[in-house]
């Protein structure tokens, strides 16, 4: 059984290494067209390039620094909105037409209407990037709060549970799994955007190094800050995984 | 302590029209008392204890009783059938929950709390999460929460409802055992006729839909009792009376699916 576990962890690191040999074979044999495709060994060596000469850890930064500015702009107020509007069927009835209407626009492309409030700054990008967290959020916690068993409200207040109790006893601790979830949407958003963002209107970023490397035709520096980003949304979703382990032991242990 | 229910009634307002769910359910308890309410299903069990609690609001009829709390309220406490303990809580937590509510501190909580624990066996699992447990298990929790609150009334809908057999008499026996040494009045809702002459001092059975107390009846027997109590002549007589009550009112309620 253990063996078996262990088998099939090893098997998708196998298959990426197993892909990589070929392709790098195919381009030293001249199959594969090297300035498409450049050999992995000449995008890992772009890569150390990249880093030690502090071009790949300063850009990392700018986008880094916009997805959390923006997330923290915009999850915390999606997380309180969205506690409220669980708990209130008054507030849903307000928000949610409101919610409905907005959450389906691409967020990208209410970027001009931003510049324009905002002018072509800083500002402008972290604000959408915002915008798009706020929305997974909201609706995340509003769902981890209706989710809650009513017997558990009805515990509460039987025995003599006075409403800021049943708020960190009951619709805090209940809401936890889908208000983590909801973290880790808003993340891979706040990446999404901010990465966008750059490809579009930014001098520094991952985003832009991209868009750069696709002007110059430089693809082996293109495929080594892909990787770059795939890396950073990778470890998002560990560090949200591990968030979730710690804060969630109910939960997480019920679904191993 | 003493409660009375006068006349209570409560209708539910669905989309279809009106549910009658009580229609003048008219009792008294005495302190230190074990009343066992029987009825067959959907005849308001449920909505009687969710009023005496004060979950839920009479439509008509009130509840009298003489009150030591500052808000004037029934002090009460409700075991549910399942679901009742928080899944996000460990163990002590959960038994420790109605202090909390009354607002008292950490260490004099979990004390009480774990006394109360020790007496269902459950010290062992003090740390543990709900899910970590059986089901029987997690009903002793809902148990030891209840009893640890130290209510004026102790109100438990079907709480072994949905165990076996076995865990069902082990678990009967032990709540007779923590209830001896801490009387309480109790109000026990089942449908198993079986249970509620063994715990009961009396038994009220109720009428399907909308839901009447139909009969008082006193359990001729005293206490401790045992296993073999159930098999004795008058006992099984008792049991043969409800059930010719409940009778009918199953076979209407078969006739008549809603």
């Amino acid at each position: 059984m253990k063996k078996t576990m262990r088998l099939e962890r090893w098997l998708p690191v196998a298959l990426v290494a197993g892909i990589l040999a070929v392709w790098e074979w195919q381009v030293s044999a001249g199959r594969m067209s090297a300035l498409f495709f450049p050999a992995p060994s000449t995008i890992a060596a772009t890569f150390a390039r990249l880093l030690t000469t502090c071009v790949l850890p300063a850009n990392i930064v700018a986008t880094l620094s916009r997805v959390f500015v923006g997330l923290a702009l915009g999850a915390i107020p999606g997380l309180i909105l969205g506690l409220a509007m669980g708990s209130s069927s008054r507030l849903r009835a307000v928000f949610d037409p409101l919610i409905a209407a907005l959450h389906p626009l691409p967020k990208i492309a209410v970027l001009p209407l931003i510049m324009i409030i905002f002018g072509i700054g800083e500002t402008s990008k972290v604000v959408v990037v915002a915008i798009a967290c706020f929305f997974p959020m909201l609706i995340s916690t509003a769902a981890g709060v209706r989710q809650i068993h009513p017997i558990y409200f009805e515990v509460a207040e039987n025995y003599g549970g006075r409403l800021l109790q049943v708020f960190t006893r009951v619709v805090l601790p209940g809401s936890l799994p889908l208000v983590l979830s909801g973290l880790r949407l808003a993340l891979n958003t706040a990446l999404l955007l901010a990465i966008a963002v750059e490809l579009v209107s930014a001098r520094e970023g991952l985003g832009s190094m991209i868009w750069f490397a696709w002007e110059t035709l430089r693809t082996e520096e293109l495929y080594a800050t892909l990787a770059t980003t795939a890396a950073l949304g990778i470890s998002f979703n560990i560090v949200v995984q591990y968030l979730t382990a710690k804060l969630v032991p109910w939960q997480v242990e019920r679904e191993g | 302590m003493r409660f009375e229910c006068h006349n209570l009634c409560k209708v539910y307002l669905t989309r279809d029209g009106s549910v009658t769910a009580l229609d003048g359910v008219t009792f008294a308890a005495e302190q230190e008392e074990f009343v066992c309410i029987v009825g067959p299903s959907g005849c308001g069990k449920t909505t009687l204890l969710k009023l005496i609690a004060g979950l839920l609001e009479p439509t008509v009829g009130r509840i009298t009783f003489d009150s030591d709390a500052a808000d004037g309220r029934l002090r009460s406490a409700l075991v549910f059938q399942e679901h009742g303990v928080f899944p996000w809580m460990t163990v002590l937590d959960n038994v420790a929950f109605g202090l909390e509510m009354q607002g008292v501190g950490r260490q004099d909580r979990y004390a009480r709390a774990r006394a109360f624990i020790r007496k269902v066996g459950l010290s062992a699992f003090a740390n543990n999460y709900p899910h970590e447990l059986s089901v029987g298990m997690r009903q002793r929790v809902g148990i030891a929460r209840a009893f640890v609150a130290d209510p004026q009334v102790l109100l438990m809908d079907e709480p072994f409802g949905s165990l076996d057999a076995q865990t069902k008499l082990v678990l009967q026996e032990e709540l007779l055992r923590i209830w001896k040494d801490n009387r309480k009045l109790v109000v026990y809702v089942t449908h198993d006729i079986e249970e509620a002459v063994l715990l009961a001092d009396r038994v009220l059975v109720m009428s399907g839909r909308p839901g009447r107390i139909r009969e008082e009846i006193q359990v001729p027997l005293g206490r401790p009792r045992n296993l073999s109590d159930r098999e004795r002549p008058e006992v099984v007589e008792v049991k043969l009376r409800i059930w010719g009550m409940l009778e009918d009112e199953v076979r209407q309620g078969l006739e008549m699916p809603t």
